[in-house]
């Protein structure tokens, strides 16, 4: 992970720290974000122990990311279009289709693998935009148009593909997924330059994180309380850096976790820091008062759902790269794991709520508990009832907290 | 002839306002006793309480229907006895049928199943009674607002209804319609039903009421004898507004330069019945440095008038041209509005003018985000100096500009939404209610924040119900009933008496 995502929390949200409400009053209003971090922690550590410590193993860790990458990577656009007001229903659908076109134009048609990559979000950034176009100037339910996408791209899958597997891809095209950072020092068992990259995320995270604080403490911004501060970025430092050494001596940073990274941040740097990603809260936050403000919040929409359609896309293409295949049954039911990684986080069905940081967690929250119940042999029976409570006690953890407040 | 209804010393307080104070009102067996008053005076309360939607134990004072004191613990009980609102918008399923409408939570059914044939029977009487010649099957949203009113009545007959209030019955009625509604008020006073008549139309309150009290501040200050239509419209008129004015508004010397914003032949039909033209070939001005005030009832199309101009924010078919500078401009967009220099700061702050879950800081800016960014990426910094400049400048009470809008007081939240429109640096500021629902102390604060604002040169209009505010922070007025512009005044020639006979003089016309 990059600094800028990490850092996010304290950008985001410096404007409910209570400088002078004092360290009580601020953990109140930060209960949920500290929440869900705590709450990952503690999961990870129930499964490391009850796992024998299968759960940190280097190559438990690359297959969790692995695995988690596309659901982290479609969060990111869900995210946004949550909390606008929306929801996305057909992105498990977009995500099967665009793999079906990457694999009949990669292996049928034998199309260079770049060109048919970029045509690939093209067509997932076009489908976004379609049903956003209904969404942001028609004004028809989201719920509605999106479940409409996701029958029509289900069906036009299993079109394209004819009922069949389509694979293998070409061995540079798997590389999205299987590729890992070359290890250009030649170090047997060890790959330095994932070392080295991850020390210094870890090395910008902490120089941003104290130039904002003493730029906060010089024009007396609020700001969250010293012991706070330190202790989420030491244990953010200690985590990124174990994770770093641990996949270093495996086979180091797979290039999915570079790209994942690279988005965490520049959607963290666009929800937080930027004018678009400002209008984005505020129309979530009361659509008639911001388009009274002068803000256009029908394009604002319509590029909120372009934008995950493109992420969708993406996703279809490491999910298609990472089976080497693509099966008709790909993306099935992957919006609802999208979707409650990202209220798991903390984002509000009304919409104006919600961090990207927070949908990540979230998303790993649910990734941790596959994976980690996969390792214990937990049926699926159960795996999805306890993955449903979780959702609910987030979600209820939130109302609750909100109506005490 | 005896009393039906005997209200005595009702007094209803809510947190910091008296709303009613010791209250009198005695309606005759059989009569039509109108209550009139400005808005604000406190009708509507008088009536909630009468009906129950106010329980007994909120307020102070004694309800004695037909001979009995009553203690309606909520509207259910006092529909049981016979007394029945109808309220200014009415309550109506639009997509279900007249009879459904009719017979809501009072089905003819036996164990849960609806007898239809009986319904349908029952429903073509009560049409009849009202003088309605419609299926009991046509569903109410294919109706017009006239014959909506009629159903309405025929729901209140179906309960066996003693009195009958109806709330402005007439505001969104045609000539037509509305002369039908008030026939029929005085067939069912020969059948024996008293009715409340609240309206602000005196004209056909001297046609048809026996009785009129006159409501104002919460009070009753008179009831006179209707007398078949000889009581005098000016005695109304004095005892409705006459209350004195009092150093409620900071001192100003207007200085007021060239005409800055012109408005045009301004015309706006309502987005539903494009046949309704709301705003109705409107023109006026305003120069630098004047305050004009725009006075009418509700629903005299004030706000429809600045939000059609804000951005066609509101309406269809609008035509007219907008002038600043003598210049005609672009407001097509909201966004082109504010560009031109115009911002609008509604009279709906919760629903239109703030994001009340997000922070003072953060609400501040959303109409100038470019503002406190460099090029997309935002300020925090500078975010923060903005928000705390008007926190200092307009005084904006909080803990810290870090506060959610929705914790902090009506008035405060009103001067964050001020401090959004001087944020983007308006030309021209249209305040619709700008003090509405906020206590004395805050309003005096809003006046001197419009008479700071005037004093650096801008153009400001108000739009209030409320006529004394108008009279205290304004320099030019002008009248609106019905759509159209209907007097214009210098605000040292004008007063409350003046702008109500004018506004009730263009009722007389159509």
């Amino acid at each position: 992970m990059s600094q800028e995502a990490i850092h996010q929390p304290s950008v985001t949200k410096p404007a409910t720290g209570g400088a002078a409400g004092g360290s009580s009053s601020f953990i109140r209003k930060h209960m949920r974000e500290y929440g869900i971090l705590l709450a990952l922690i503690v999961i990870m550590a129930f499964f490391q122990v009850v796992t024998d410590g299968i759960l940190l193993k280097p190559i438990n860790l690359t297959n969790l990311i692995l695995q988690n990458s596309y659901v982290i990577i479609m969060a990111l656009g869900m995210l946004l279009v949550i909390v606008s007001g929306h929801i996305d229903l057909s992105v498990g659908s977009v995500l099967g289709f665009v793999g079906a076109l990457a694999a009949v134009m990669i292996v049928q048609w034998d199309m260079n693998y770049v060109l048919a990559g970029v045509i690939c979000l093209a067509v997932g950034a076009v489908i976004g935009a379609m049903q956003g176009y209904w969404i942001a100037y028609w004004k028809i339910p989201s719920f509605i148009v999106t479940l409409a996408g996701m029958l029509v791209f289900k069906g036009l899958t299993l079109w394209l593909l004819a009922g069949q597997s389509v694979g293998p891809f070409p061995a540079n095209f798997q590389l999205i997924s299987s590729g890992f950072l070359p290890d250009v020092f030649g170090i047997k068992g060890f790959n330095l330059l994932s070392m080295l990259l991850g020390v210094a995320v870890v090395a910008v995270m902490l120089f941003f994180g104290l130039r904002s604080r003493f730029r906060n403490r010089a024009s007396s911004h609020d700001d969250e309380p010293a012991l706070f501060f330190f202790a989420r970025n030491f244990i953010l430092a200690a985590a990124i850096v174990y994770l770093t050494w641990a996949l270093s001596t495996f086979r180091g940073f797979p290039n999915v976790l570079v790209v994942m990274a690279l988005l965490i941040a520049v959607y963290s740097f666009i929800t937080s820091r930027t004018t678009i990603g400002r209008r984005i809260y505020a129309v979530g936050g009361n659509e008639k008062a911001t388009r009274l403000s002068g803000i256009n919040t029908e394009r604002l929409v319509f590029l909120t759902f372009a934008n995950m359609g493109m992420l969708a896309a993406l996703a279809g293409l490491v999910f298609a790269a990472r089976l080497n295949t693509a099966t008709p049954k790909a993306g099935l039911g992957f919006e609802l794991d999208v979707i409650a990684a990202v209220f798991i986080g903390g984002a509000s069905m009304a919409g104006g709520v919600g961090t990207i940081i927070g949908a990540v967690i979230g998303a790993f929250i649910m990734g941790v508990m596959n994976n980690g119940m996969s390792i214990l042999g937990i049926g699926i029976d159960y795996q999805q009832v306890i993955k449903g409570l979780v959702l609910l006690v987030a979600v209820i953890f939130d109302v609750y907290n909100k109506n005490r407040a | 002839m005896g009393s039906i209804l005997q209200m005595r010393g009702i007094t209803k307080t809510f947190p910091g306002v008296v709303a009613l104070d010791n209250v009198n009102l005695s309606v005759a067996e059989g009569e039509i006793h109108a209550l009139v008053g400005e808005n604000g005076a406190g009708k509507s309360t008088l009536m909630k309480v009468l009906s129950g939607v106010y329980p007994h134990g909120s307020y102070d004072g004694v309800i004695e229907f037909r001979g009995e004191e009553c203690r309606f613990s909520g509207i259910a009980d006092s529909e049981k006895r016979g007394i029945i609102i109808i309220h200014q918008e009415l309550a109506l399923v639009p997509l279900l049928s007249i009879a459904e409408n009719i017979f809501l939570g009072n089905e003819r059914a036996s164990g849960g199943v609806i007898d239809w044939h009986d319904t349908f029977a029952r429903t073509r009487e009560l049409l009849a009674k009202v003088g309605l010649r419609e299926s009991p099957q046509t569903r109410v949203t294919e109706l017009g607002l006239g014959k909506q009113q009629l159903v309405e009545i025929a729901k209140a007959l179906s309960k066996e209804v003693k009195l009958l209030i109806l709330d402005e019955p007439t505001s969104s009625l045609n000539e037509t319609d509305s002369e039908a509604l008030l026939q029929l008020l005085l067939e069912f006073k020969a059948a024996g039903i008293s009715s409340i008549l609240i309206s602000h139309k005196l004209n056909e309150i001297s046609k048809v009421a026996d009785t009129i009290t006159v409501l104002r501040d919460g009070s009753a200050v008179s009831t006179l004898d209707a007398d078949g239509g000889h009581v005098s419209e000016a005695a109304i008129i004095r005892d409705m507004v006459g209350r004195s004015l009092t150093d409620r508004f900071p001192p100003r010397e207007p200085k007021i330069g060239e005409t800055i914003f012109e408005v045009k032949n301004w015309t706006a039909h309502h987005p539903q019945h494009f046949e309704r033209k709301v705003v109705d070939d409107v023109s006026f001005h305003v120069k630098a440095g004047e305050v004009v005030g725009i006075a009418g009832l509700m629903g005299a199309g004030r706000t429809e008038l600045a939000m059609s101009v804000f951005g066609k924010s509101y309406g269809v078919g609008i035509s007219g041209e907008v002038r600043m500078h003598g210049r005609p401009v672009d407001v097509s967009t909201v966004q082109r509005a504010i560009a031109a220099g115009i911002c609008y700061a509604t009279e709906d702050r919760k629903s239109y003018g703030l994001v009340l879950d997000d922070t003072i800081r953060r609400n501040i800016p959303l109409a100038n985000l470019p503002g406190i960014a460099n090029g997309i990426v935002i300020d925090e910094h500078r975010e923060l100096d903005v928000a705390r400049d008007y926190r200092e400048r307009i005084r904006i009470k909080c803990s810290s500009t870090a506060q959610e809008v929705v914790n902090l007081s009506g008035g405060n939240q009103q001067k964050v939404v001020l401090a959004k429109w001087l944020f983007a640096g308006p030309e021209v500021l249209i305040l619709d209610e700008p003090t509405r629902g906020i206590d004395v102390g805050a309003k005096y604060e809003i006046y001197a924040i419009i008479a700071e604002l005037a004093k650096t040169g801008k153009a400001i209009v108000v739009i209030s119900s409320e006529m004394p505010e108008l009279l205290g922070v304004t320099d030019r007025i002008y009248v609106m009933n019905e759509g159209r512009f209907v007097g214009e005044m210098p605000t040292s020639d004008a007063s409350q008496e003046k702008i109500m006979s004018l506004i009730i003089r263009s009722g007389h016309r159509n």
